[in-house]
């Protein structure tokens, strides 16, 4: 079924009558993904989009059966909204808002430790253009027509670098099982080991691509657990070789502070773990195509 | 977002941390007024610049009398420092402290930090201090303690303590150092900072415990609720073409190079610069004009970019999934039109309407070079940039 996403998930969207959850959700809507309501606090019964609006997120999932959640919530109020997911039961939380404060994450994260790992949500992002599982659902902000489905899964910080890496494969005929971008900021719900370990399991990925930047310790990580864990070929790029020190390149996550935070020195790491690397922004698709390619011959 | 060391001082001692006495100066006279004022017989004059190491860049004077008091203030002001951490155009001196000098015994050094991989706030301390943490590091890692601190609860004293006596200080100075390091961390916390950087916390030959510099910067993201610490921000420190497109909800960061870049999105941004490196250019710029942009906007966006005048090409790369190439195109034909854009253009166009942006650009009649992929647009503002040059040279 891909990973996190299909289209028989049941979402609703917080933040749900406002200008950027409207757009957002119509848009899913659209793509096929099932959207089964939404929260507003204080216009819970009313009617939008021809859904249900609730006033709590404990409501939607009663009424509605509801088991993934999309943030379109304000930063002052978005950690408040994944921690209220979180506690209603729901399973997998997309946040799309950029621009939450670090300590209210760390909250977020301690929080969601109460939680039995089984009974615990997953929860991607914030600041993340989400996820897409193409031809079946959409739970994100992403153009879905530059998706072929496909076998092949993409995890990134950014949104659109995505696109490109997304549109370079199709213009070659490759498709995505799932995209995931797990968002530009230092603190963010999943890793990107914790994407590797989901599609090393799925049935219908193939090889990964990983799309990762300055700053942090996630994709040396990641690597380090799939030279030790993972069959399947993962493709990386990291972006901002012309990045300097101790400056912050847009992502609040995306600056150089620490020795092996560098792209340069990132890309060494990923070599010494066996990562198949792409060398420019603008070979995602020739690499990704040679890696298939390979993998055909050796079956 | 970063403050001076004279204003994280006064958060810090109103809190409870320990600092010299001194005083804040604009010119010669009000710092050897601020002398008097504090009293005592020596006195440092450090400059307020955001940077550390100031002194080996003659941003710190030791000052016997008055006369050596405005004469290294007269040196200082208006003056740009240059130090290992400002790069090559240094920042600007407009504001002088001036505080008692510490009779010193020993110098400790505690950070505070977001660390990435825990997700915490962690403590780092080391009994080596006065050096920059990178050669504590290097010269003496087993000085180093950790701790960090569980969001849930916030910082136990024990944690302080044990810090305390990590260090290695006299019994007498325990209750104090205890308090400090708490102190500090609830300022942290309490102004969501994300470093704080006392370098060095010294003990002094009295047996008191003063903190002699002190570095902090704030979580930008958390300023709408420390309306207090937004009022800090000093933009003569900052690069003036950063502070025009900031005041402009843009997300601008500037380098060195030639080729102006307006990109959507901060990955794709850093992938495109890479991409001018790779083809043999320097990027001028990282500029993320954001999603939803309108021509308002983009208009905008060139302004900033030309702000800088080493900039001699322009690339626009956008992937548009809630933005609109054609707004994007009529965006650039009105910044072609309103604001005057007299080097080479080269603009790619992908993703949610594009084929309409590149038919409001071609029916322009305007000189725009377009480009189908990221590697042609790169090798194009390149190419385009050095005929560019070459022309003027000629």
């Amino acid at each position: 079924m891909a990973i996190l996403l299909n289209r028989s998930t049941r979402v609703i969207v917080q933040g749900f009558t406002g200008k950027i959850g409207s757009f957002h959700a119509e848009d899913m809507k659209r793509y096929g993904t099932k959207l089964v309501g939404g929260v507003t606090p204080g216009k819970g019964g009313q009617k939008h989009l021809g859904l249900p609006v609730f006033n709590t997120v404990k409501g939607a999932v009663r009424e509605t059966r509801a088991e993934a959640s999309i943030v379109f919530v304000p930063p002052p109020f978005a950690a408040d909204s994944i921690m209220e997911a979180a506690d209603a039961g729901i399973k997998l939380c997309v946040c799309i808002t950029d621009g939450i404060p670090s300590q209210d994450m760390m909250q977020v994260k301690r929080y969601m430790l109460r939680y039995r790992y089984e009974d615990r949500m997953r929860l991607i992002g914030p600041n993340c253009a989400g996820v897409i599982t193409p031809g079946q659902a959409l739970m994100g902000i992403m153009p879905g027509s530059i998706y072929l489905p496909g076998r092949v899964g993409i995890v990134g910080r950014s949104g659109t670098l995505g696109y490109e890496a997304a549109s370079q494969m199709k213009s070659l005929g490759i498709g995505v099982s799932t995209s995931v971008g797990i968002g530009g900021d230092p603190i963010n719900g999943s890793s990107f080991k914790d994407m590797l370990k989901l599609f090393e399991q799925d049935d219908d990925t193939d090889a990964v691509v990983m799309i990762g930047e300055i700053g942090g310790p996630q994709e040396a990580e990641a690597a380090i657990w799939a030279r030790d864990n993972m069959r399947k070929p993962l493709i990386a790029y990291i972006a901002g070789l012309s990045a300097p020190k101790g400056r912050r390149m847009g992502h609040a996550g995306a600056i150089i502070s620490a020795f092996g935070e560098s792209a340069q020195e990132k890309v060494e790491i990923l070599k010494d773990a066996g990562v198949i690397i792409v060398p420019t922004p603008s070979s995602f698709g020739e690499v990704v195509a040679e890696t298939l390619a390979g993998m055909k011959k050796a079956a | 977002m970063d403050i001076h060391e004279y204003q994280a001082k006064e958060l810090l001692s109103r809190h409870g941390v320990h600092v010299p006495r001194g005083g804040l100066a604009y010119s010669p006279e009000q710092a050897t007024y601020r002398a008097r004022e504090i009293g005592g017989s020596k006195w440092v004059l450090k400059a307020q610049v955001h940077s550390g190491a100031r002194g080996k860049a003659g941003g710190i004077k030791l000052c016997a009398n008055d006369e050596e008091i405005s004469n290294a203030a007269e040196a200082m002001l208006g003056r740009k420092l240059v130090t290992q951490q400002t790069g090559p155009r240094g920042k600007l001196i407009s504001r002088l402290y001036l505080e008692e000098a510490v009779d010193i015994a020993q110098e400790l050094y505690v950070g505070f930090v977001l660390d990435r991989k825990e997700e915490r706030v962690m403590i780092v301390a080391s009994a080596a201090g006065g050096m920059e943490i990178e050669d504590i590091v290097e010269k003496a890692p087993n000085s180093i303690l950790r701790t960090s601190v569980d969001p849930g609860v916030g910082m136990q004293r024990f944690q302080a303590r044990e810090i305390a006596f990590g260090l290695g200080l006299d019994h007498n100075l325990i209750g104090k150092a205890t308090e400090t390091i708490f102190s500090c961390y609830q300022v942290f916390r309490d102004y969501d900072a994300s470093m704080l950087e006392i370098n060095p916390l010294v003990v002094t030959r009295d047996g008191n415990l003063i903190a002699l510099d002190a570095k902090m910067s704030f979580d930008e993201n958390a300023l709408f609720r420390r309306p207090e610490i937004s009022e800090l921000r000093d933009k003569s420190q900052e690069d003036p073409r950063e502070t025009f497109a900031s005041d402009r909800g843009l997300s601008y960061v500037g380098l060195d190079g030639n080729i102006g870049c307006i990109i959507n999105g901060a990955g794709l941004a850093m992938a495109t610069m890479d991409m001018i490196k790779i083809a043999g250019g320097e990027p001028a710029n990282f500029l993320d004009i954001g999603g939803g942009a309108s021509p308002e906007r983009v208009a905008k966006s060139f302004r900033a970019v030309l702000g800088d005048k080493n900039v001699e090409t322009i690339l626009v790369n956008i992937f548009a999934g809630i933005n609109r190439c054609d707004w994007v195109a009529e965006g650039v034909i009105k910044a072609i039109r309103e604001v005057g854009v007299n080097v080479p253009l080269v603009v790619r166009l992908s993703g949610t309407m594009a084929e309409e942006g590149r038919r409001i650009l071609a029916d322009s009649g305007e000189a725009v070079i377009v480009a189908d992929t990221l590697a042609e647009a790169a090798e194009k503002a390149v190419a385009a940039w050095r005929a560019a040059t070459k022309k003027k040279a000629a």
